[in-house]
Formats: structure tokens, C-alpha cells, sequence
């Protein structure tokens, strides 16, 4: 009763990429599925990213990525939230992900890879039920 | 010192770990009992910030406006911490946050703490929790720490009892000369910013200040012949000034009429006045929260309550006298602690 607990999640375009349709979709998908969203906009390093993830402690992370550098961004992303000693946060990958670089980036603790066509209420699901905290 | 679960956080954040105030942060929000139980040993830190108030209408560049602020105001040693708070669906709960796409260049910047928060349908322009994060981040070692407001209509006027510097943002061509007679958020500011100068209107928005300000100092002198304690010394004519966030026109004026503001508010006796109606003004914040929620739960499955709604319903008690049996009923226990 007392507590008013929001699952906030953080969306955010890696590296140079300029189509954040789908991540505004998502976005938006996400704020009428009741959660608490943070849109950073296009084109962030990944210092910024987890700069962003430490001061907003986010419960989820999505990075959406359709440039193809998702092999040089995301595993630089897990390394530094390494650094920062973050291991209890969802961090997720949609976007255009090639079957056979799922597998490297799983190894790095990466998961979703949802695509185009994938329905809202598929993610939304995905993100509450695989919440680490 | 009474042990918490909190002790580990709170002594990270007084070494001024950023991971600790955002943690703290977030069980503030979520929890009014944590928050409690967190303020308490926070409270003792604080008070070393200078807090700066934003608002405005939505879309007249609060953030734009913020970004450029902050690469003015930040130096080698200062910390500046930024909470922008944007509005919650009223009928999810959920909110999109989208005041960092502005503040993007901010990112990197190790001194610059920028933390988003959804007003979770408090009215007024801020969240329950704003008043503690401003601790927090007080606590934290923020010098400076500024605050967005939800995109205001005419009355959020919330922003007035947090911070010590009220800045409005107005937009040319939005609204007419009636629109600054109106009450509400033209009586708090303490620095008007005609943001967006290079559109056309700007120099008639000043105009139009300048008259609204004349009429309020006219009225203020009026009430000084009633009442000698109205009009002293101390009394503060608001600033204006254009301002154009993309390019950083007159934002070094804009600096020193806030450093002119902190100034004025230093002198004589005017900070504890404000401190006292601040802290008199976040109790009465709450405990009206307090209130409310206790009230509320009260006609959670209360068969007293629906014996009553029966009454009103028949036409034998009136819905005050309903409200008046209710406070007869209330009792407030209190935790040990609490005195």
C-alpha cells in the first residue's frame, strides 16, 4: 500500500544510428504498459549509456540497434557496467541482430534480440519476467 | 545513531558515490517509509546547495535552456545535480522521460548528476519525492542543483517552497497581456526568461512583463500605506531577460541576475525567513500526504464507512457530516522516534 514501486526502464540508441522509429515505438508501447521510461535520443557512446544507467538506476536496459556495430557496442557496454560493479540490471538488444551473432553476445550477458515485427506486449512481457531485482 | 539498512548506501553517498545517491534515489521514490527512514539520515547533510527552479510551459525549452545553463555554470570543481520531472499517465501510471535527449552533451561530464522522475499524479509541477531527492543530492555534494518542473499550465506552483531562485520561461507568441495578469505562476518567479528570443514577439513579451511588474510594485506600495510591514527593503523586483538557449545569447546576464537573486536572498534575515516558511510549507506537504493515505485506507472495506455512505444515501446525514464522523474516528499512533 505504502510503496509505489515502478519498473523504469532506460531506451537508448547506441553508436551512430539514426533510425529510432522502432525505438520510439517501443518507448511508447512501454509508458502505456505502465512503466516509467527514459528516452536518451540517438547517438550515444557507451560511456554515456552507462553513465545514464548509473544515475538513473534503471531496472531495464533496451539498446536498439539497426547500424550493425552491435558486436564492437554492446559487449563495450557490459564491460563497463562491469566496471561500475552494475550486475543487477536487464540489459536487453532489439534492433537488426544476424542469427549468428546471437550466440557472442549472449556470452556477454546480453539477451532479448527482438526484431522488427515483434509484437509490444511480447517485450513487455519479456522485460517483467526477467527483471533482476 | 539508530543502524539502518540503508548505513552501507548513506556512507557511500556522503563520500560522494554516485551509484549510492542513485540507489538511495530510487528507494526514496518507491517507498515513503524508506524515504522516511533515509531523509532522517540525510537531513543532517544538507543545506549546502543552491536549488534553482525551472518552469514553464511545455515546448517553451526548459531543458533546451537547462543544457546550455549548466555548460555555463559548470566548473573544474563544482557538481551540479539536475532533476527533471515530467508527467505520468493518469490512466497506466506510466511515463516517458524525455528531458535527457536535450541534455545529451551532459552525459559525459562526471560533475553533472541528471535524474529523471515521473510526477507519479502529484499536482503542483513536482513528485512526492522531489523534496527528498533535492537532500539526496544535496547530501551527495551537488553545489548547485536544478530543477525542472513538469511543463506547467498556470498554477504548478510547487517549484516556489523547493527552490531559492525561481526562473520562468516564456515563449513569445504564446498568450496575450492578459495572461501576466493572471495569478498563479507569474506571482512566484523570481527571473523571467523570454527563452526563444530570435522568434518574433520577444521584445513585446518583455513590454508586457514590464507592465505587469509596474502594476504589482504600484499594488505593493498601496499595501505598504495599510500595512507597514509589507513594503520593506527587502523586497524583490523580478528580472527580465531574453534569452536564446541553441546559441548562448545573454546567458553570462542570465548568470550574474541569479547570482544577483542569491545575493539579495543572503542579506539580512531573508534566508531564515525563507528557511522557516520552507520547512513550515514541506510539512504541511507532508502531512497532508500523511492524511490523505490514512483516510484513504480508511474506507478500505470499512463496514462503518459503508453504514455511513447508507445514511447519506437515505438523506439522513449530509456529506459533512459524514466527513465530520470520519475525523472523529481518525487516530494517529506515532512511532517512538517521532519525539
Amino acid at each position: 500500500m505504502e510503496t509505489n514501486r515502478k519498473i523504469k526502464v532506460l531506451v537508448t540508441k547506441p553508436g551512430l544510428d539514426g533510425h529510432d522509429r522502432g525505438a520510439k515505438v517501443v518507448a511508447r508501447g512501454l509508458r502505456d504498459a505502465g512503466f516509467e521510461v527514459i528516452y536518451t535520443g540517438l547517438h550515444q557512446t557507451p560511456k554515456d549509456i552507462v553513465n545514464t544507467i548509473v544515475q538513473e538506476d534503471p531496472d531495464a536496459v533496451l539498446l536498439s540497434i539497426l547500424s550493425g556495430a552491435h558486436n564492437a557496442l554492446c559487449p563495450k557496454i557490459m564491460e563497463l557496467l562491469k566496471e561500475h560493479n552494475i550486475d543487477d540490471v536487464l540489459v536487453a538488444v532489439g534492433g537488426i541482430i544476424p542469427e549468428e551473432d546471437k550466440e557472442y553476445l549472449k556470452s556477454f550477458g546480453l539477451s532479448g534480440f527482438y526484431g522488427p515485427g515483434t509484437e509490444i506486449k511480447t517485450i513487455v512481457d519479456f522485460v517483467k519476467n526477467n527483471l533482476k531485482r | 545513531m539508530m543502524s539502518t539498512q540503508y548505513d552501507d548506501l548513506m556512507q557511500r553517498l556522503l563520500q560522494g558515490e554516485t551509484r549510492a545517491a542513485a540507489r538511495l534515489i530510487t528507494l526514496t521514490e518507491n517507498d515513503i517509509n524508506a524515504a522516511e527512514t533515509i531523509i532522517h539520515s540525510v537531513y543532517k547533510h544538507t543545506g549546502n546547495a543552491y536549488i534553482l527552479g525551472i518552469t514553464g510551459a511545455p515546448g517553451s525549452g526548459k531543458s533546451t535552456f537547462i543544457s546550455t545553463l549548466i555548460q555555463k555554470l559548470l566548473k573544474e570543481d563544482r557538481k551540479i545535480g539536475v532533476i527533471c520531472v515530467d508527467p505520468s499517465s493518469p490512466l497506466t501510471g506510466g511515463a516517458l522521460l524525455g528531458d535527457r535527449i536535450r541534455m545529451k552533451d551532459m552525459f559525459s561530464s562526471d560533475n553533472v548528476f541528471i535524474r529523471s522522475m515521473a510526477n507519479r499524479g502529484q499536482l503542483g509541477g513536482l513528485s512526492r519525492a522531489t523534496e527528498d531527492v533535492i537532500k539526496i543530492l544535496d547530501a551527495y555534494g551537488c553545489d548547485i542543483i536544478i530543477v525542472e518542473t513538469v511543463g506547467v499550465g498556470q498554477s504548478e506552483v510547487d517549484i516556489f517552497r523547493s527552490a531559492h531562485t525561481v526562473l520562468v520561461l516564456l515563449v513569445p507568441g504564446l498568450g496575450d497581456d492578459i495572461q501576466t495578469i493572471k495569478a498563479g505562476i507569474m506571482e512566484i518567479t523570481d527571473i523571467f526568461v523570454v527563452n526563444k528570443m530570435d522568434l518574433p514577439g520577444a521584445d513585446r513579451k518583455v513590454a508586457e512583463l514590464i507592465q505587469m511588474l509596474e502594476l504589482n510594485m504600484n499594488y505593493k506600495y498601496k499595501s505598504h500605506e495599510i500595512n507597514k510591514n509589507v513594503l520593506t527593503t527587502e523586497e524583490w523586483t523580478p528580472e527580465i531577460i531574453q534569452t536564446n538557449s541553441i546559441t548562448g545569447q545573454n546567458f553570462e546576464e542570465l548568470i550574474e541576475k541569479i547570482e544577483k537573486h542569491h545575493r539579495f536572498i543572503q542579506n539580512q534575515g531573508i534566508v531564515s525567513n525563507y528557511l522557516r516558511n520552507r520547512i513550515k510549507q514541506e510539512t504541511l506537504q507532508i502531512l497532508k500526504y500523511k492524511l490523505i493515505k490514512k483516510t484513504e485506507n480508511m474506507f478500505e472495506d470499512n463496514s462503518l464507512i459503508e453504514k455511513l455512505i447508507a445514511q447519506v444515501i437515505e438523506k439522513t446525514m449530509d456529506p459533512y457530516e459524514m466527513a465530520n464522523s470520519i475525523i472523529r474516528l481518525l487516530k494517529f499512533p506515532v512511532k517512538d522516534r517521532d519525539f
